[in-house]
């Protein structure tokens, strides 16, 4: 019994660490329709900016996450200014093109100036451990994850249903020509927004690199996962994703557990089938209107 | 026909070649060329880092000439993909006329240039790369690296001498690690141990959580544990994460998830991991102390078990020319390799006459804190070990 609440408390940390990842990239492939598969470089660029300040500087962790954060969304904000704003009106197909080449881009970057093995974070030794709740063993960090994830997706969810600017973001989505004559100035609305996202996917990458290790090869590695996120979640809310990571989270932990010979496979096929029945995802657009 | 064809390629070189050879200039006599063929990018770049290093090191402390032959190192990067290994292997050999290929990060790699090595009759030295067949594969080939039969088997007879009884193994689905799980099975159920677990994790394996709670449900007394090294800090710290350390469940594995390279980063979460392997940073004698110190000094970092068999490997090179006075026959050198023995930082070692794989002592190491950082200290040695894959047969 207590293994398996550990069992689903490790699935809902491994989910919310997901959605923090992939959510950017809902919002830059659902929102903005435009296809970056490049969000990778962003979350390891923060995993990157946490680790340099934490262990050569000797921050705080806790003063390291938001740092990632806002160095991953002035790269975001200066890429998306220089470089990504020309490639919004072009094809799917030269945007993926572009934004894997930013990828092998990033990842010889990467090699060349930190070196290819992994970069741990030093935690506070607050992090480190289990605790016993009930008999249930806790992960403290995964705690702390599940706990920072949970306040993200509600600010995520208040952000863009009750502010001016959610609502600005979303006309401008809907319809960028009527958005414009209405007065609201949308490559700047895109421009924050993408920033945004790539910020939160620096906060995943500094939070992800005590679980999912941090190397080099992250962007190429994860791009799959966060790719299953979105698919599967819908691309039209915050909410699809979300719980597309949770049930894609909890189903992995699940099915390595239990099924450990055939583990890795369960995320796939908990894939296929809800893409069988739902080929919009989850919360797929053409199901939300 | 290709057969054929063959045939009347060689003859026109074998027609050719005396003629070419007239015409050499004076120099090529006293150059030997090694064709160095490591992953320098990528995910084993590490690996080829330490060998180069450990090669430069050697020609700066013994100098760049041998029996009145100047050496010259030509390096190239394979990324560890056998592919480019291939194609590396024949434009040294063809082109640049090495009479060494050396390096080799990974078996794959070692096995593509094995046929070239045998074609044109040079000797190649395995640097890296630890699978038992490798050797086999060519009578050009010499390792000084490891075989991972040579480490898992030891830890298995030592666990079960050790008050180890039941153990759950997990390792990752690649063929290091199911060589690695094959021989310590065999030697730990040989000596009346039990597996209680067997859990073999994908190679891209992102989070360790859901294995490591089977294991802790599992109530072993030991894990055996295989990952490539890059994952073996993630799966210490997890490993800690979980109060697994504290539940009595003790880490043993082959060494190489403990590399001196990554350990320092691992956190104390590492304290403690029992492992054998045939190089430590601390290993005491006064050659590995200089080794050690030299190292430091001349690259930041300490050197792993990478870097003393790319040590080694350039030592038993110098060596083979100093017996054949200079002649670069691969024939010649692979007969002055043959039974060579020597003191290398590790320890002492030899090369199998029979086998030309590496015999060598493996130590039984436990992680501690030496002056404020992580090494694994040697505490039992088992001497003199052969490659138990080859020696079954």
């Amino acid at each position: 019994m207590a293994s398996i609440l550990t069992n689903l408390f490790d699935g809902v940390a491994y989910g919310m660490l997901l959605f923090v990842l992939a959510c950017g990239l809902a919002v830059t492939l659902g929102l903005m329709n435009f296809v970056n598969l490049a969000h990778g470089a962003f979350a390891m660029a923060g995993g990157y900016i946490c680790a340099v300040l934490v262990n050569n500087s000797g921050w705080p962790f806790f003063a390291g996450l938001p740092l990632a954060f806002v160095g991953s969304a002035v790269i975001g904000v200066a890429l998306e200014r220089t470089l990504y704003r020309h490639l919004y009106a072009r094809s799917h197909l030269d945007q993926v093109l572009f934004s894997i080449g930013l990828v092998f881009m990033s990842v010889a970057a990467v090699d060349y100036i930190m070196g290819s093995s992994r970069v741990f974070i030093k935690l506070p030794a607050a992090l480190e451990g289990q605790i016993d709740l009930f008999g249930v063993g806790i992960g403290r960090y995964r705690l702390m994850i599940v706990v920072i994830c949970g306040l993200l997706t509600l600010a995520l969810q208040l952000i863009l249903a009750k502010t001016r600017f959610g609502s600005r973001l979303r006309a401008a989505v809907d319809d960028p020509r009527a958005a414009i004559g209405l007065g609201i100035n949308v490559p700047q609305v895109f421009a924050f927004t993408f920033a945004f996202g790539c910020g939160l996917a620096g906060l995943g990458g500094a939070l992800s690199a005590e679980i999912l290790g941090l190397d080099p090869y992250f962007p190429l590695k994860f791009m799959i996962y966060f790719l299953i996120v979105v698919t599967v979640g819908g691309s039209s809310s915050i909410t699809g994703p979300f719980l597309a990571s949770l049930l894609l989270g909890i189903a992995d932990v699940a099915g390595k557990y239990y099924v450990p010979k055939v583990g890795p496979f369960v995320i796939y096929t908990v894939m296929i089938v809800i893409l069988l029945w739902r080929p919009n995802g989850l919360f797929g657009r053409t199901a939300a209107r | 026909m290709f057969n054929r064809r063959k045939m009347l390629l060689w003859g026109a070189a074998s027609a050719v070649l005396p003629s070419l050879c007239a015409s050499v200039p004076a120099w090529a006599d006293d150059a030997v060329k090694i064709g160095l063929i490591l992953p320098m990018t990528g995910g084993q770049a590490s690996t080829g880092k330490q060998i180069d290093n450990a090669i430069k090191l050697y020609m700066q402390q013994k100098g760049d000439t041998v029996a009145g032959k100047k050496i010259e190192i030509i390096l190239k990067d394979d990324a560890a993909v056998p592919d480019n290994t291939k194609r590396l292997a024949q434009e040294l050999i063809v082109n640049d006329k090495v009479n060494f290929i050396a390096g080799f990060g990974v078996t794959p790699a070692a096995l593509a240039a094995a046929p070239l090595a045998t074609q044109a009759k040079i000797p190649e030295v395995v640097m890296a790369a630890g699978t038992s067949i490798i050797t086999e594969r060519s009578p050009y080939i010499v390792r000084t690296s490891f075989t991972l039969a040579q480490s898992s088997t030891i830890i298995g007879d030592w666990a079960v001498k050790n008050g180890i009884k039941k153990v759950a193994t997990l390792t990752s689905d690649y063929a290091p690690g199911n060589d690695a799980l094959t021989f310590f099975k065999q030697h730990f159920t040989a000596g009346g141990g039990e597996i209680v677990e067997e859990v073999k994790v994908p190679l891209a394996n992102p989070d360790f959580a859901p294995f490591l709670q089977r294991m802790k449900d599992a109530k072993p007394d030991a894990m055996f544990v295989f990952v490539p090294a890059g994952q073996g800090g993630n799966f210490m710290k997890q490993y800690a994460e979980r109060g697994l350390d504290k539940s009595g469940i003790k880490v043993i594995g082959p060494g190489d998830v403990m590399d001196d390279d990554l350990l320092n980063n691992m956190g104390d979460a590492a304290l403690g991991a029992v492992t054998a392997h045939l190089y430590s940073a601390v290993h005491p004698s006064a050659t590995n102390k200089d080794f050690v110190a030299a190292y430091k000094k001349a690259f930041g970092n300490r050197p792993g078990f990478m870097a003393v068999s790319g040590y080694d490997g350039i030592h038993l090179i110098y060596e083979a020319l100093k017996k054949t006075n200079g002649a670069t026959d691969g024939d010649k050198l692979i007969e002055a390799m043959k039974g060579m023995k020597w003191e290398s930082p590790r320890g002492p070692i030899s090369i199998d006459p029979e086998t030309r794989d590496i015999v060598q002592n493996i130590y039984i190491r436990k992680v501690e804190k030496v002056d404020g950082e992580l090494y694994n200290v040697e505490f039992a040695t088992f001497e003199a070990i052969k490659d138990s894959g080859k020696t079954k047969k």
